[in-house]
């Protein structure tokens, strides 16, 4: 990052602050306290399976997404294979391609993509969908990416450097925190019929896929459920017509 | 494994989820997109979140992920359905699930 940019940066990052919702802030604030909490069990459980010292952070700052994190570490803790690791991380993460074209608009171009683009993430992403104006959507987004940055990458330090301290979450629920803060971000979203039943038959058909295929899968097929979302062609053909 | 393979693997996984993340708004900005078409963008990551929150909620990998969890989930999905606020949500989820499993619930 060059002396030049860094400016800009910050009063990006300013003025984008000072748009923010402070309910969203607020609610943005609880995620990233649950997030560290989670980080830090990452931290806490690669460590204990003998992997070095810097992989956790590594990871935390280069990959930046929990669940791939977790299949990376946990398949290289039990003696796999390097290349099977990385392919068994990457299926999880194919999902930020459907979810870049959603979010494009709100992460910007030239350097503003670059930066923004990294700060993809479950949460950034339900968060803006959550947004009925513009201008919140592009501030929640990028609020809640670097913020979880910030917060998960200290909860991994922690746990790497503090040990076991915090290595079972699912003793706080914290299991059950991840979904539920995607679920009532996105109940908003689920407006319509049509859209109700595109999310109902994916979430079926992840249900029946997971236990049969590899992790990452069965949500990508899932996308067969848009199909059950689609208007009648004759209904959106007037639409088209005077678009 | 040696450090050198380890940190070679992290730059592919790096590299390639950055390649992931960087594809729609690098692509999406060199094509028009019909509003027909962005509206369906739109409804497939409402799927991907809620397929996120199906498989989260009663998965352990590829186990059962026990009862406690998706209770818990149920119970934060319910409020969030009666526009309890959002702290109300995650809170109540995370503290169900944990009640159930000091209470021996799975």
């Amino acid at each position: 990052m060059t002396n030049g940019l860094l400016p800009f940066i910050v009063e990006y990052v300013r003025s984008i602050w000072r748009t923010l919702d402070r309910d969203v802030a607020r609610d943005i604030a609880l995620v990233c306290l649950a997030d560290a909490l989670v980080g830090a069990s990452f931290g806490a459980i690669a460590v204990s399976a003998g992997l070095p010292l810097w992989l956790p952070s590594l990871l935390s700052v280069v990959v930046f997404a929990g669940a791939a994190q977790f299949m990376f570490v946990g398949l290289i803790a039990a003696g796999g294979n390097p290349v099977a690791a990385v392919a068994a991380s990457l299926l999880i993460n194919v999902r930020h391609v459907p979810f870049g074209f959603t979010v494009g608009e709100l992460v910007g171009t030239g350097w503003r993509r670059a930066i923004g683009s990294h700060l993809m993430i479950d949460e950034s992403v339900a968060f803006a969908l959550a947004q009925r104006d513009p201008i919140q959507r592009r501030a929640a987004y990028w609020v809640c990416g670097l913020s979880l940055m910030v917060c998960w990458n200290i909860g991994v330090l922690v746990g790497t450097i503090g040990g076991a301290v915090i290595s079972d979450t699912d003793a706080l629920g914290l299991d059950a925190a991840f979904p539920a803060v995607l679920l009532a971000l996105v109940l908003p979203s689920l407006r319509t019929a049509p859209i109700r039943r595109a999310a109902a038959a994916g979430a079926v058909v992840a249900i029946a896929a997971t236990p049969f295929l590899p992790a990452g899968l069965p949500v990508l097929l899932a996308l067969v459920g848009v199909a059950f979302g689609l208007r009648s062609g004759r209904a959106a053909e007037p639409e088209r017509i005077s678009a | 494994m040696t450090t050198t393979t380890l940190l070679f693997a992290v730059l592919v996984l790096a590299v390639g989820t950055y390649a992931f993340r960087l594809a729609g708004p690098l692509l999406g900005d060199r094509v028009t997109l019909s509003p027909r078409f962005e509206e369906l963008l739109t409804t497939a990551t409402v799927v991907l979140l809620v397929a996120l929150v199906a498989t989260t909620a009663i998965y352990e990998s590829k186990d059962f992920a026990g009862y406690a969890r998706p209770i818990g989930v149920a119970v934060g999905g319910a409020l969030a359905w009666r526009k309890a606020p959002f702290v109300v949500v995650v809170v109540a989820a995370a503290a169900t699930a944990a009640v159930l499993r000091l209470l021996g619930v799975p």
